[in-house]
């Protein structure tokens, strides 16, 4: 049977999946989902620029909120630089995601590197932010991220008009007079805030699948915006909880991979029924 | 007599279910001849589908009786807008002499005769001076003409130009029929999609006129009608023969 | 001299050899706007090397290439048909299939008990350029010395054949692949067939990365592959600069990760070494910040 830290686990990743779910679709309709990409490696360096901090302040290194608070932090650089990047009109945006995603993460490995030979940081379970450990999470985890997941959803509902003619159709949105500028920044933070806290529980490499997939699947079955949100929501919530138990029953698979397989499986299904709805 | 430059029968070609041409059958004779239509009637799809780089529904091309594997070293292609980073590092000679890969070797420097002949291109088209400038680096214009430039370099037999002459200014255009007309003199044939109708009794042989369809073909004398015009431009204002020549 | 034989040489050389074929096949998918088909074949080669390795059970170099391979044109195709029949942009698309392949790669992993040999998590994530050495060498005499120089760690072998394969392929087919990037319409006109082109220019590119992985890891190739390449079309405008001068500029990068990550703390009075591979990616990304610097200023005046 499912016992209370297990449960609490796949309420946490479930959440997750929902916040994910939802914030995805609309990074996938405005062309920015890889972005997630670019945000989940640029913040190990951060996570582990924090956890050598907190262990050098004589802290208690297992804490979740300083490791986010420093993902966040260098998931932002990571994306200014990629501003810089593609501002110069040279570098593409795919070019500029791939040296910002590479060259952070190698810092981060440097990082690690010098982590691992520091006395109070080796336990912390570092390079489990790679590809995600949810057996790891507490109750207090699971809390963070079910706030956050209501939390998006909120923002998504009250902006929900603003940003589907954002999403639509940019030129029409800004001839509108919409804060486009604003509005993009809004989606951007959501994306942030949902890779970060996707870290611990499903690793920075595959991050990206928890918001491309669900969303993906989604859109293959619903006509409108409203159905693809709530249908990319329930997927999201279904591979997070799936890949949850499945990974807190062979605990060596990593939680990330089986999210990600978890999610494939449901956009195969999705597909499947797309075809044979337009056959 | 040697077989037609280019002999189309009923071809039809699709974007989805929507047909852009339906069949067209049509032949052309050597010469320059001008491909006239109103916007979206079909041209730019003719040249594509005729070169196979879009897919035919229906219908066969052939060039100088040959099917299109056969005939590709004898024909040049200038496409409408070309879809390029303007950002790659080449120069617009480097652009020019990449028409003539199927006769080099893939490997080590161009040939300097090869070399010498793209020159002779960029010169045609009256861009000598700027062989070494970086694509990114020239006007509109004078990217059309670098193009330009990269189809006579392919010396085919057969151009086919998609309005080699949209961007370029007054000067330019003279410059160019005129090596256009060096190319018939010297038994070439030319197919080229035209917008300006004033240039036309004045300059080609034969016109092709479509609206998704064929709607008149044949010498200018002949086909260059205004009631032929009028049912392609689907008597929107436009510019007819008379008026042109007035 | 002995020890920086043993101990460095067979990093020095691998990472070179590896920054060298990535920095050099790198500009092929910069200028044909593909980077990220880089990272997704970095990362989708993992689940063909693990079955490679799993069914002959030794990681000798040919079955883990040819896996990889396979896993690599595999993911290709299932990009182009996702694309075609969910209607995805690109990035989601590539985004969707790698992260699949490689959970799939890391289950693999697991199933098949290959992480209880040489290939783990770790080497997946981070490379294993330290565990490079060379126990054979007994001074300079040992470079010329067969013997000794079998005793060469074998990923290096693998490298060096996919690296004299690069620069072969580059510089026989010139020419058509710089029509292939620059405009590939035009080479379907010229009578290129721009689909096989496509395919074995990527496989090429996934045979790089499978020999780099084994040096810097699945993630680090992405560095190897991109920044070079980035940096150098922030310089240059001239094809031959961009393409030979990227090979150039990787191997340097991994000459210098691997110089720095020993010495350099040494030098700073700290006693632990620092990531190769890190270092060698985060110098790739520092590089392209500098050329970024450099042009703002040079457009500046
Ligand atoms: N890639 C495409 N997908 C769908 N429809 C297309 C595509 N290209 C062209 N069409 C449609 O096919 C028709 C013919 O287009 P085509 O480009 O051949 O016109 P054209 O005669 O060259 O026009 P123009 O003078 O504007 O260049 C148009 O109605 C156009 O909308
Ligand atoms: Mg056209």
């Amino acid at each position: 049977m499912i016992g209370h830290n297990t449960l609490v686990v796949l309420l946490g990743c479930a959440a997750l999946g929902v916040a994910a779910g939802v914030v995805g679709s609309f990074a996938l309709l405005r062309g920015r989902a890889l972005l997630a990409d670019a945000i989940g490696h640029a913040a190990l360096p951060g996570v582990v620029l924090a956890a050598m901090i907190v262990s050098l302040l004589g802290g208690e290194s297992r804490a979740l909120a300083p490791l986010l608070l420093g993902a966040a932090l260098t998931g932002v650089l990571g994306l200014l630089a990629l501003r810089r990047l593609t501002a110069s009109g040279r570098i593409r945006p795919d070019a500029a995601i791939a040296v910002v995603l590479s060259s952070f993460y190698a810092l981060g490995t440097v990082g690690l590197s010098i982590a691992q030979t520091l006395p109070g940081v080796a336990q912390a379970g570092l390079s489990s932010f790679i590809l995600g450990q949810a057996a790891t999470l507490t109750e207090s985890d699971a809390i963070l991220a079910g706030a956050l997941a209501l939390g998006c959803v909120a923002v998504a509902v009250a902006l929900f008009q603003p940003l589907r003619a954002l999403c639509f159709d940019e030129a029409f949105a800004r001839a509108q007079g919409l804060p486009v500028r604003a509005l993009d920044l809004t989606l951007l933070g959501l994306l942030l805030a949902v890779c970060v806290a996707g870290l611990p529980a499903v690793g920075l490499v595959l991050v990206v699948a928890l918001l491309v997939v669900p969303a993906a699947a989604a859109r293959l079955l619903a006509g409108r915006l409203p159905g693809m949100l709530a249908l990319a929501a329930l997927f999201g919530a279904v591979a997070g909880a799936g890949g949850a138990l499945v990974s807190t029953r062979f605990a060596s698979i990593p939680t990330g991979a089986a999210v990600v397989l978890g999610g494939l499986v449901l956009f195969a299904g999705a597909l499947g029924v797309s075809r044979m709805r337009r056959a | 007599m040697s077989a037609p430059p280019v002999e189309i029968q009923g071809l039809t070609v699709r974007y989805g279910e929507r047909p852009a041409l339906t069949g067209v059958n049509w032949t052309a004779a050597p010469g320059l001849t001008a491909i006239l239509g109103p916007n979206g009637a079909g041209k730019s799809t003719l040249l594509k589908a005729a070169l196979g780089l879009i897919p035919a529904a229906e219908g066969q091309v052939r060039f100088f009786g040959l099917p299109l594997e056969q005939a590709r070293p004898r024909l040049a292609y200038l496409p409408q807008r070309a879809s390029v980073d303007w950002d790659f590092p080449a120069s617009a000679l480097d652009v020019v002499a990449m028409a003539r890969l199927p006769r080099t070797r893939w490997f080590g420097r161009l040939p300097r005769a090869e070399r010498e002949a793209a020159r002779a291109a960029l010169a045609a088209v009256g861009m000598a001076d700027f062989a070494d400038r970086q694509i990114g680096r020239l006007s509109g214009g004078q990217q059309q003409r670098v193009f330009l430039a990269r189809a006579l370099a392919q010396e085919a037999d057969l151009f086919l130009m998609d309005e080699p002459l949209a961007a370029v200014d007054v000067v330019t255009e003279q410059t160019i029929l005129a090596v256009l007309h060096g190319l018939v003199r010297a038994g070439k044939s030319v197919l080229m999609v035209h917008h300006d109708l004033s240039l036309v009794q004045a300059h080609f042989d034969q016109v092709l006129i479509l609206a998704g369809r064929v709607v008149g073909a044949g010498p200018v004398a002949e086909a260059f009608t205004e009631p032929a015009i009028a049912r392609a431009f689907g008597g929107l204002p436009g510019r007819t023969p008379t008026e042109a020549a007035a | 001299m002995t020890d920086f034989l043993r101990l460095d040489f067979a990093a020095l050389l691998a990472a070179m050899l590896a920054g060298g074929t990535c920095g050099l096949l790198g500009s092929f998918l910069v200028l044909r706007r593909e980077s990220l088909l880089g990272d997704a074949l970095s990362h989708a080669v993992l689940p063909g090397i693990v079955v490679g390795f799993a069914l002959t059970g030794l990681r000798s170099a040919w079955p883990m290439l040819l896996g990889a391979l396979g896993a690599a044109l595999l993911a290709t195709v299932a990009i182009t048909w996702i694309r075609r029949a969910a209607r995805l942009e690109a990035g989601a698309a590539t985004g969707l299939v790698f992260t699949g392949f490689f959970a799939l790669g890391l289950v693999l992993l697991e199933v098949t008990g290959a992480r209880n040999a040489d290939l783990d998590i770790d080497c997946v994530l981070f490379g294993q350029l330290e565990t490079l050495v060379w126990l054979e060498a007994a001074g300079l005499a040992s470079l010329l010395d067969p013997a000794a120089l079998a005793g060469l760690p074998r990923q290096l072998g693998l490298l060096a054949g996919v690296a004299l394969a690069a620069c072969l392929f580059v510089a026989a087919f010139w020419r058509p692949l710089k029509l292939l990037c620059f405009d590939p319409d035009f080479a379907r006109s010229l009578g290129l067939r721009v689909g096989r082109w496509e395919i074995l220019l990527n496989l090429m590119i996934a045979a790089a990365a499978v020999a780099a992985f084994e040096a810097v890891g699945s993630i680090l190739v992405i560095a190897l592959l991109v920044c070079p390449a980035a940096a150098l079309r922030l310089m240059t405008d001239r094809y031959a600069v961009q393409v030979w001068g990227g090979a150039a500029l990787g191997a340097g990068l991994g000459a210098a990760g691997v110089l720095l990550a020993g010495p350099l703390p040494a030098a700073l009075g700290l006693d632990f070494a620092l990531s190769a591979a890190g270092l060698i990616g985060t110098l790739a990304g520092l590089t392209v910040a500098v050329a970024l610097q450099r042009r703002r200023r040079f457009q500046a005046l």
